[in-house]
């Protein structure tokens, strides 16, 4: 099932593997507001009405209750089905409780479990508590009958069946059923919630740690997986450390509240580890200037806000509100690709200076004499630094499946580009030099770093695995200091080993060099059943291919699925991938719960960690073309994140004035903000222009006819596009009404002449509320022809 | 080196235009200024700079969307009708067949060729192919990458395609791996066939009617 994903424009190499699933005799679908590539090559295509992916996947969730479709013994055994929810929590009309509606958030102890005496979770494996989870379940999707989502999703009730049918078959031990997502479950107000409905549908049919199975996050060139892990987003740390915050003055503090504690002996509770991990990491910051007495190094990191917001949607408004003065925009074009966009490329005028690292001038290296504005006025000062270009460097990537990947540099750079190593570690170096010499406020972040003179990914790399920091023997092997550390279960939390990420170590080794770099594809007769290639790459965590395995077999150890079996249990040992967990199984006493990384080792269907509550529930966009729904009276998710500005306007519930549902998108030949591709002329020749896709029958409605220009508008913004009408996009009928929705993409802008202009102009500073991931996907505008373009030629 | 062929399985194809762009980029040909016209179909058409393109139609049948690709070019035909037309001017060479791969190669010999008698080569040709570069006045189009072909190398098409759509190799096992794929789609779409299989050395396989595809799918 392909559900929020274009996979066939955006992943097409992974999408090879899809094919030949089909041709295996998978059954693939596709449920996305429009008919793309990727449901050309499906077996069938359902439109769905944007924005509302979790009264269909709720509908799902019910259907495979209602039928007992589900997977009894995997869910009674590694789910949380059975754990007892506590008195506390209810669920009233869209709001769960401990709902504080001054603050828009919740308070989470009121979703806890139910514990006995020692702090272990009550269960119940009857499953007929009428507060234990799978009952809870039941009667929260109970409401999300086949009428009700059919009316509010714009799916006709057999095409929803027609999925629902066909998906959960995948509910039988021996078969396995996968869903692929990307931006367009994630780019919501509930944006994390989509995924989480696809996650308990996946352990309701047993489909998590199976071969076949999983809930596939598309990472693509962008590097989705690889920044994530290294922590470009601010809220964590590399490794997956959170940020600490300013209410967390020392290592100690922030340790004891970010490291969880099971009383439960049969929960491994891997986040105990964090602190061995933690400190390898500080070690490796700071070097031999982190050390026990000093917390090693921690009052040298900079301290977020508790609950404070920096993302890019926060990060503008406070720009557009004077709060910020100079910054460095590397790899991205905000001008282009953050929502609101005039208000971001107003607010970049705020700035008194700018350093942008680029291939291209792009519209945000040139915002200052964007059309419209002179550039007399605008004060920022902009250095713009050449960058070059991938295959002008080498470096890592990690993909979809967790695989790091070395790519080696295929040409020098041209002209003075630069990677982005080498321009940081020059720029800091300079920077740092001046703090040794000239002092400073607060240096000791700067000058204590353990720093390189001059930058070298594979030495990055080494250190990203990382070394013992002095002699240390584990077994029958003595490691010298600065020798590779062979693996993650041998780092400390006493500065004796350093590494810039737990979850890569074990990939680059003295024993067998940088696994990155293989390309060996030698494997078992059980391996190649499933196509599991372990000498190809390497994979975080410890060459793990397949996360969550354990759940893949019984209690013996035997695979659910024999024929396409994970890992076994051969009577001494595992065989197949790595096991998740190398404990003998699960009746020998021995073992332990599957789910590793959860505190109480069960996967969650009820998932107490999510900001807007426990089940994912039905909230309408923050624009929306309807003025109810039938799930409840809470329209919206009542924990979304708003900017707050003159600049950030919002339609109201079904306003008139912009009745048309939008969603934006990418395509195959133009990536991102379109910086690069517009740049390159063979990709603008086969996309040259801003279009706006649209059925024929708005076409009629407003008078346009293929190749028209016309003008869009929302609250917000005005952007010209070209009409592209076709049957590809459908009207739905929604609530006994026709909603028309409009789809466009977002790389067009205007340093390339007469292509159009940002469609984020039209797209609103709304987040998800755990993740402040933008609401790319719907919003309200409305549409006309025009006769004159300004920004078309 | 045996007789070449290229297989095209057109039930594979996402439409990546990967090989449209490989192809220009191989060759070094230069990009022409396209507009959004409301359909991703860009250029529009094949032409003195466009040896390959990808072509897009769209149909709602019983109220299910069709969306086919067709990445277009040259079929290098057994027995061309470009080059009878040619050889019959008077000015020979023009138009040869590669003896080794079978490739259709337009040669500069073309230049002699006037205006009138290219327009009646492409008038002759069922897939309308043939181009003239009016600032050469020579004659161009897909050359089977005959400089990779002849160095072992796949045609550029072929080697850019991400998903088994674009194939390439020997005759004899193209047409092995064409009626492989036929027989496989007919289960699924009864209409499923190949193109001219006989006749041309570039063979399709579609899972529905040719004109669906384009105008000039068939021969």
């Amino acid at each position: 099932m392909i559900m929020g994903s274009n996979a066939a424009e955006h992943h097409p190499i992974a999408f090879k593997w899809v094919l030949r699933a089909k041709d295996r005799g998978a059954v693939v679908m596709h449920i996305d507001p429009k008919f793309s590539r990727t449901s050309a090559r499906c077996d069938f295509h359902v439109p769905l009405r944007s924005g509302t992916d979790i009264a269909f996947m709720g509908g799902m969730i019910n259907y495979i209750l209602e039928n007992k479709k589900y997977f009894k013994q995997y869910v009674l055994d590694y789910t949380n089905a059975a754990f007892i929810v506590g008195r506390r929590f209810d669920f009233k009309d869209g709001l769960f409780s401990g709902y504080n509606p001054e603050k828009g958030t919740y308070d989470k102890s009121a979703w806890d479990f139910e514990h006995d005496a020692g702090g272990t979770p009550l269960k119940d494996a009857t499953l007929t508590h009428e507060r234990c989870v799978f009952q809870l379940l039941k009667k929260h999707y109970s409401r999300y009958s086949l009428p009700q989502v059919s009316d509010i999703t714009g799916v006709s009730k057999e095409d929803l069946l027609k999925v629902y049918k066909a998906y959960t078959v995948t509910g039988r031990p021996d078969q396995a059923g996968t869903i692929m997502y990307a931006l367009g479950w994630t780019q919501h107000s509930v944006g994390v919630q989509n995924i989480r409905s696809g996650a308990i549908v996946q352990l309701l049919l047993g489909n998590i740690g199976v071969a076949g199975g999983g809930i596939n996050a598309l990472r693509g060139e962008p590097n989705v997986q690889g920044s994530t892990d290294h922590c470009i987003l601010y809220h964590i740390l590399p490794g997956y450390h959170p940020m600490p915050t300013a209410n967390l003055a020392t290592l100690e503090a922030y340790l004891k509240a970010n490291t969880p504690v099971s009383a439960d002996p049969t929960s491994a509770n891997w986040w105990q580890h964090r602190p061995k991990y933690m400190v390898s990491l500080l070690k490796g910051w700071f070097g031999d200037n982190a050390t026990k007495e000093n917390g090693f190094g921690y009052s040298w990191l900079p301290k977020a806000d508790t609950g404070g917001d920096y993302s890019y949607i926060f990060l503008f408004d406070r720009m557009f509100k004077n709060q910020i003065k100079g910054g460095f925009i590397f790899g991205t074009n905000p001008a282009m690709s953050v929502p609101n966009t005039n208000k971001v490329r107003s607010a970049m005028d705020n700035l008194d200076w700018l350093v942008v690292g680029e291939l291209h001038h792009t519209e945000t290296s040139d915002n200052w004499h964007r059309p419209g504005v002179d550039p007399r006025k605008i004060k920022t000062e902009v250095f713009l630094l050449p960058s070059c270009q991938r295959a002008e460097k080498a470096g890592s990537i990690s993909n979809s499946g967790r695989w790091q990947l070395w790519h080696y540099k295929a040409v020098e750079p041209m002209g003075d580009s630069k990677s982005m190593g080498d321009t940081y570690v020059a720029i800091f170096n300079r920077v740092r030099n001046l703090y040794k010499k000239e002092g400073g406020a607060f240096p000791e972040p700067i000058v204590n770093l353990d720093f390189p003179e001059i930058y070298d990914a594979l030495n990055v790399a080494r250190r990203i695995n990382g070394v013992f920091t002095a002699d240390t023997t584990i077994g029958d092997r003595t490691y010298k200091k600065g020798d590779q550390v062979p693996s993650f279960t041998v780092l400390k939390d006493d500065g004796s080993t350093v590494s810039l990420n737990w979850l890569y170590c074990g990939g680059f080794t003295e024993e067998d060099g940088f696994k990155a770099m293989r390309r060996d594809l030698s494997q078992t007769p059980m391996q190649q059943k499933i196509g599991l290639f372990p000498n190809f790459a390497w994979c975080w965590p410890v060459n793990r291919r397949i996360l969550y395995n354990r759940a893949s077999v019984d209690k013996n150890g035997a695979p659910w699925a024999p024929e396409k079996a994970v890992i076994k249990w051969n009577g001494s040992a595992w065989e197949g991938d790595v096991p998740d967990g190398g404990w003998p199984p699960d009746a020998s006493g021995k073992g332990r719960y599957a789910f590793i990384m959860t505190k109480e080792g069960h996967a969650q269907l009820f998932g107490p960690g999510r900001a807007e509550g426990p089940f994912p529930e039905h909230y309408e966009p923050a624009e929306t073309p309807v003025a109810s729904h039938p799930f409840s009276k809470q329209m919206h998710n009542p924990c979304m994140k708003l900017a707050k500005s003159e600049a950030d306007l919002l339609a109201a519930n079904a306003d008139p004035r912009f009745p048309i549902v939008l969603t934006t998108y990418s395509m195959t030949e133009h990536w991102c903000g379109g910086g690069e591709t517009r740049n390159t002329p063979v990709l603008l020749e086969a996309e040259p222009q801003l279009y706006v896709e649209m059925s024929p029958q708005l076409a009629r409605e407003k008078g346009i006819s293929n190749g028209d220009k016309v003008l869009l508008e929302s609250i917000r913004g005005a952007v010209e596009a070209v009409a592209m009408v076709t049957v590809r996009i459908r009207p739905f009928m929604v609530q006994g009404k026709t909603v028309h929705l409009v789809g466009m993409p977002f790389c067009f802008g205007w340093t390339t002449p007469g292509c159009g202009d940002a469609t984020n102009r039209l797209t609103p500073s709304v987040g998800d509320p755990n993740t402040t991931i933008p609401e790319f996907k719907a919003s309200l505008v409305n549409i006309r022809k025009i006769t004159t373009a300004k920004e078309l030629a | 080196m045996s007789k070449k062929a290229f297989f095209i399985d057109t039930t594979r194809c996402t439409a990546c235009r990967g090989c449209q762009v490989a192809c220009k980029e191989w060759k070094g040909l230069p990009v022409e200024k396209t507009f959004q016209r409301g359909t991703h179909q860009n250029p529009p058409d094949i032409s003195a700079t466009t040896f390959k393109l990808v072509r897009f139609t769209e149909h709602l049948v019983d109220g299910e969307v069709k969306w086919y690709y067709l990445p277009d070019q040259c079929r290098h035909c057994v027995d061309p009708p470009c080059k009878a037309i040619a050889d019959a001017t008077g000015i020979r060479g023009a138009i040869v067949v590669d003896p080794d791969t079978g490739a259709i190669i337009y040669t500069s010999r073309s230049k002699k060729l006037t205006k009138e008698q290219f327009e009646k080569i492409r008038d002759s040709c069922p897939y309308d192919i043939p181009r003239r570069d009016e600032e050469a006045g020579l004659m161009v189009k897909c050359d089977m990458c005959i400089d990779r072909v002849k160095n072992n190398l796949l045609p550029m098409c072929v080697k850019t395609c991400p998903t088994g759509a674009m194939n390439f190799g020997d005759e004899k096992e193209m047409k092995r791996l064409a009626a492989k794929r036929l027989n496989r789609l007919r289960a699924k779409r009864p209409r499923a066939k190949l193109t001219d299989p006989y006749d041309v050395n570039v063979i399709y396989l579609l899972e529905d009617d040719e004109e669906m595809y384009s105008t000039f799918a068939k021969w």
